[in-house]
């Protein structure tokens, strides 16, 4: 033939297995990579040699007892977020919604903190704050899970969707109980009373991390030695196979997104009854989405999670203590994580693909 | 007539996947204004030889050479370009797009709907084509699809056609209809390839006729200088003696009747037409046909996992009660005591889950039982999947390995080790042997013929013709959908199970 | 007292970033990527122009800019900041087959961030002594309406008081419908979102239409970041003031049922219901105003349910939406 012809030069083939070693060593290469690249573009902003950022990095987010503390109650609560996602993904639902789901069951306990303070003793108004915002969590999880299940409407658009009409509601009655009026928040409730505040144990950061802990085990058992976590991962792998085995693929959605939506709402009880004492439209920070990328990072094991989420809050501590050493803005941050992030999910391809010459070139030459 | 111009010019033309030889080493000419059916069985490497010339798949080794010059074909915009189009048996077409979108897809140059379907309505009335451009192809039946799809590879200005078996889904008038149209293509001087294995259609359309069979070139001739008798032969190759093992069946009584079974599928078509038989116990029941005449769908009603439009199936237990399979889920059915075991044909993306290691796919028929309610019993599945790789010689690492890691002989062996762990009364296999190097299909049917010996009630849905003779003690034949009749397996040889396999066509 | 007329540019210009980013969020959809990104584009894009247009009005120390180069920078800054975006996006979603959801959030978290940053810390990092960005000079290029526009009264008011951004958003709708409705491209990219299999057996270049398409997105969207903070907030910049118009104009996107063309009013009907709680009747709680913003979010939700449970196939998200695309290799 005339012209040239080129022949592929390469092609991707997926890997038929890839030890836990090396998929390892791509990952904390990735990981390394990004803090270097951290590291030059902090250096470019600020003018110190990386060694001090580092070390700025890790007192931000170890420096004192106060701060370590704070630190491990940061990644509890991540965790316990990421955590009840996880089953959801499992599946393949793509639950964005955990965001909705932690201001709803926020919503509810600051309800019944706020409505129940002088009328039951603490002891009920708290056990109902623990029902009610389990089980607003749950119905906010579990109504587009309805959707996909009648009529398999997108789950990522839908539970987007309720994300901000929560945070709408919450917008709402925040000025139906602001205080002072006019002010746009909610302030302290019942700082005098305590009313409704989850009791401190130990000290005031241990009760998330403890829950936190009861919550990573529980769901590790869950996902791996139960029957609804079998028939959920069959679900996820192949709704083929689970319908061939007799899994009724709807009853498992929307089961699931119940059990998601209801972890969701204890994070958002925490948050508010726990942490806050209070409740803001931001009260969760995002933290429903960098869940998704949390449970996503661990490839949806319980214990990985605990590493990813450590991760995620160490490097958000850390990059906040350089906003303040240096005058800089807090949301340094998330520049940080995002970088973070992108070489983190970058990196998975190559842990799952590998890119192969082809070997007889030779024919275009001849 | 002999000194005809060469169209394509297949040369040593090899292809494989992994371990598994798709083409070895094929040569293969196609001249200008013929039909050329390309005969083979099941797997013998027809489309993947097309996927080729089509641009889907790079071969391994060869030479492709158009109108003699060689070509290099990497997508199917290579093909387009070399004048070659491929109408493949799963069409490739959008959905919510209607005739003439679909047709223009892909194509350069400003877009005019207008001129696109006056250059549609030519074609249409040059070749005797019906078509509607503006529907939409969700409203479109099968066989409007495979127009378009045809219309589409024409609009292109192909002067090659290859049509993957463009007849298996459609009627009778349907296919005498795509034969007027090809055959006033042929006169337009255009090249034809017909994938099929359906004898009377290679005698009614083609000029000629080339055989594959195991990936390999066989031979061509010429249609009229051939007859079925000689083309069974090369498509199927000489009769060998497998020396299966075939026991008497001990003590058959029914198990399974069913009756007047009709599954209509969500495009209208009829899968399985007015089925009715029985299934005894202690035997194996043959079910043979050409792919896609119902096998799946009889096997899936049987499982609970189609929608059957009307008929029975009936299940009888060992003391003679009765139970109606129809219309119950196969939770349901496993709830009434009727142990059914299923094979299916897809064994990853159904039988098994891939991702899961050897123990957790044991679990799939079992994970209900167990002592608790809530927390699955991890023991018994370990204990199983040791006996099935002990047992069955399965070649894993360890029963820790995800499946999709094994060989497809030591997935099967993982998939029916499970399916018969159970005792099952009732054993249903799809192409169990499918992809399986020989020692491997033995030990398969060494493990069907222990149920057999046990009891149960085996129907083996396969396509080698020999193995079916040779295992089985009745066979039923389906073609389109309808029984065309049940031979004893000791008194039938495959050239009478091949006619009645096409005899929807000839009668 | 309710005023149509003062009512209707309020509610354009609340609809037009809306827009924007609706418009690039479709056409990125319909190349089959669900970008969660594009409110970290808006921001970036946003930033991105005010950090072109603080340099650009720190180097005219006298104060005179040029007209030209006052649009000019801060819109090519705008375009590239999210270029890039959405070029990232691409390359690990498109090349690397990553997962569209997780990496559309972390852009999503960088963007978003990263805006929020260079709006705080932009004055210290570049060392200039002024309290807080504001750039009223440049905005004023950016929101200059025709100039008889206040000399045609209620009509002037309604369609001619708006800065160029907010015609060019809506020529842009248009031409995107266009594109998409009655061109090849658009068809070959509607394809590409419906079943790349079948557009790649077709011989459409599947990973140049997403390239392209989302890249183009995010540029759109892009500007829709631009637009609010040079003409609707008038060049000052404070942080997370942009808000959830982000997600809003993904919303957007679902409303219109993936029809750029609708989204033009479409985009003004969610701007009004945004600021309608400013026309509540007085003596309404300032709390039902949540609740009416609440309205656009319901609204999505129910057209989507809604779409999905009638099932026509032409309202539907584009079929292969949120996954990628590779040719199997066997």
């Amino acid at each position: 033939m005339e012209q040239k012809v080129k022949e592929p030069r390469y092609h991707i083939v997926k890997r038929a297995d890839i030890n836990g070693k090396e998929a390892w060593i791509i990952r904390v290469v990735a990981i390394l990579s990004a803090l270097l690249l951290c590291a030059i573009i902090t250096m470019v902003c600020t003018g110190d040699n990386p060694i001090s950022i580092f070390a700025t990095i890790f007192k931000g987010a170890f420096g004192t007892q106060r701060k370590t503390w704070i630190t491990l109650q940061y990644v509890a609560v991540l965790l316990i977020i990421s955590l009840a996602l996880t089953p959801a993904f499992k599946m393949q639902f793509w639950n964005v919604g955990g965001e909705g789901q932690v201001l709803m069951g926020g919503l509810a306990a600051a309800t019944c903190m706020i409505t129940l303070a002088d009328k039951l003793p603490n002891a009920v108004v708290i056990l109902l704050m623990v029902v009610t915002s389990i089980l607003a969590g749950a119905i906010w999880g579990v109504i587009p899970a309805l959707f996909k299940a009648m009529w398999n409407t997108n789950e990522t658009l839908s539970t987007l969707m309720m994300n901000y009409i929560a945070t709408q509601l919450v917008a709402y009655f925040t000025i139906v109980w602001e205080v002072p009026k006019g002010s746009g928040k909610i302030g302290i409730i019942n700082q005098n009373s305590n009313v409704g505040w989850l009791p401190n144990v130990g000290n005031k950061y241990l009760l998330s991390i403890i829950v936190a802990t009861v919550v990573t085990i529980g769901m590790m058992i869950y996902l791996k030695y139960t029957k609804h976590g079998y028939e959920i991962e069959v679900v996820g792998e192949s709704q083929n196979t689970a319908r061939y085995v007799g899994i009724s693929v709807e009853k498992v959605i929307i089961r699931t997104m119940l059990l998601s939506g209801a972890i969701c709402g204890l994070a958002g009880l925490l948050l508010v009854g726990g942490i806050n004492h209070t409740i803001t439209t931001t009260i969760s920070d995002g933290q429903g989405f960098t869940g998704v990328m949390v449970s996503w990072l661990a490839k949806f094991n319980p214990i990985a999670m605990i590493f990813t989420s450590l991760l995620i809050i160490f490097m958000g501590r850390g990059a906040s203590e350089i906003s303040t050493a240096f005058e800089l803005n807090q949301s340094f941050a998330d520049i940080l994580t995002g970088i973070i992030l992108f070489f983190i999910i970058g990196c998975e391809f190559f842990i799952r693909y590998k890119i192969v010459a082809r070997k007889d070139l030779g024919k275009e030459n001849a | 007539m002999e000194n005809r111009e060469v169209a394509i010019s297949l040369r040593g033309i090899t292809k494989s996947f992994g371990d598994v030889t798709a083409n070895s080493n094929v040569n293969l000419d196609v001249y200008k204004g013929e039909i050329l059916s390309l005969l083979g069985e099941n797997g013998s490497g027809k489309t993947t030889l097309m996927n080729m010339l089509a641009g889907i798949y790079y071969p391994d080794a060869g030479q492709i050479i158009i109108n003699g010059k060689e070509a290099v074909i990497r997508s199917p915009r290579d093909a387009f370009d070399l004048g070659i189009g491929m109408v493949h048996q799963h069409f490739k077409l959008i959905d919510v797009f209607n005739a003439t979108e679909n047709i223009i897809l892909g194509l350069e140059g400003k877009l005019n709907i207008k001129e696109a379907e006056k250059r549609i309505k030519e074609i249409c009335d040059k070749y005797g084509f019906e078509i509607n451009t503006k529907k939409k192809i969700y409203d479109m039946s099968v066989s409007e699809k495979q127009t378009v799809e045809i219309v589409k590879v024409l609009y292109r200005g192909a002067d090659i056609l290859i049509l993957d078996e463009p007849t298996a889904v459609l009627t009778p008038q349907e296919t005498e209809k795509l034969f007027n149209v090809m055959r006033n293509m042929k006169h337009d001087g255009k090249s034809i390839v017909i994938i099929t294995h359906k004898l009377n259609e290679v005698q009614s359309i083609s000029d000629r006729v080339a055989v594959l069979r195991h990936g390999e070139f066989i031979n061509d001739m010429k249609t009229s200088k051939t007859n079925a008798q000689e083309m069974t032969d090369m498509m199927v190759g000489h009769s060998v003696s497998l020396n299966i093992e075939r026991p008497e069946p001990v003590d058959p009584k029914p198990r399974i009747t069913v009756e007047n079974l009709t599954v209509v599928d969500e495009e209208g078509l009829v899968k399985l037409d007015d089925v009715s038989f029985t299934a005894n116990t202690g035997e194996i029941l043959g079910i043979a046909g050409i792919s896609g005449c119902g096998q799946k769908e009889l096997l899936r009603a049987i499982a609970g996992l189609e929608i059957v439009k009307e008929g029975k199936i009936t299940y009888i237990h060992q003391d003679g009660r009765t139970e109606e399979l129809l219309g119950k889920s196969p939770r349901e059915i496993s709830e009434l005591g009727v142990k059914l075991s299923f094979v299916p044909e897809d064994r990853l993306g159904m039988g098994l889950v891939g991702n899961m290691n050897l123990a957790d796919n044991m679990m799939l028929r079992s994970y209900r039982n167990g002592k608790s309610r809530f927390f699955t019993e991890k023991k018994q599945p370990r204990e199983l999947a040791r006996k099935v790789v002990d047992k069955l010689q399965v070649a894993t690492p360890s029963i820790d390995t995800p499946v999709r890691l094994l060989s497809g002989g030591n997935v099967q062996k993982v998939l029916v080790g499970r399916e018969i762990s159970s005792r099952p009364k009732v054993l249903m296999t799809a192409y169990a042997v499918r992809g399986l190097d020989i020692s491997s299909s033995y030990q398969i049917y060494d493990l069907i013929n222990q149920q057999k010996k046990r009891g149960a009630a085996v129907l083996f849905v396969g396509e080698d013709l020999d193995v079916l003779v040779e295992l089985c003690d009745r066979i039923l034949v389906l073609c389109g959908g309808k029984v065309t009749g049940i031979v004893d397996g000791r008194n039938t040889d495959k050239y009478t199970l091949g006619s009645m396999m096409t005899q929807k066509g000839e009668a | 007292m309710f005023s149509l007329v003062a009512f209707i540019p309020r509610a354009v210009q609340q609809g037009v970033p809306l827009l924007l980013g609706s418009t690039g969020e479709t056409i990125t959809e319909k190349s089959g990527n669900l970008n969660l990104g594009i409110p970290g584009v808006m921001y970036v894009g946003a930033i991105s122009g005010v950090i072109g247009s603080f340099f650009y009005e720190q180097s005219c120390a006298s104060g005179e800019l040029n007209g030209f180069f006052a649009i000019f920078i801060p819109l090519m800054c705008a375009l590239i900041g999210s270029l890039l975006m959405g070029l990232l996006y691409c390359f690990l979603t498109v090349s690397l087959r990553a997962n569209q959801n997780v990496t559309g959030l972390a852009m999503t978290t960088f963007g978003i961030g990263f805006g929020n940053f260079f709006g705080g810390s932009l004055i210290k990092l570049a060392g200039a002594d002024v309290p807080s960005i504001s750039l009223s000079a440049t905005s004023a290029y950016f929101s200059k309406s025709l100039p008889f526009a206040s000399k045609t009264g209620w009509f002037g008011k309604v369609f001619l008081s708006y800065g160029f951004l907010a015609y060019v958003a809506i020529i842009i709708a248009l031409i995107c419908a266009y594109v998409l409705k009655k061109t090849r491209v658009g068809l070959h990219l509607r394809a590409v979102g419906e079943d790349p299999a079948a557009a790649d057996a077709a011989g459409i270049d599947v990973k140049k239409y997403k390239y392209v398409s989302t890249c183009l997105g995010c540029m759109i969207a892009g500007l829709g970041g631009l637009y609010y903070v040079m003409d609707y907030a008038c060049g000052v910049w404070s942080n997370d003031a942009f808000g959830d118009r982000g997600w809003l104009a993904i919303a957007l996107v679902i409303f219109t049922i993936w029809k750029p063309d609708i989204g033009i009013l479409s985009s003004i009907l969610f701007g009004g219901l945004y600021i309608l709680y400013l026309y509540l009747p007085s003596g309404t709680h300032t709390e039902y105003k949540e609740l009416y913003k609440m309205i656009p979010y319901i609204v999505t939700l129910v057209v989507l349910v809604i779409t999905s449970m009638r099932n026509k196939r032409e309202d539907q998200p584009p079929k292969s939406l949120g996954t990628n695309y590779f040719r199997e290799e066997r």
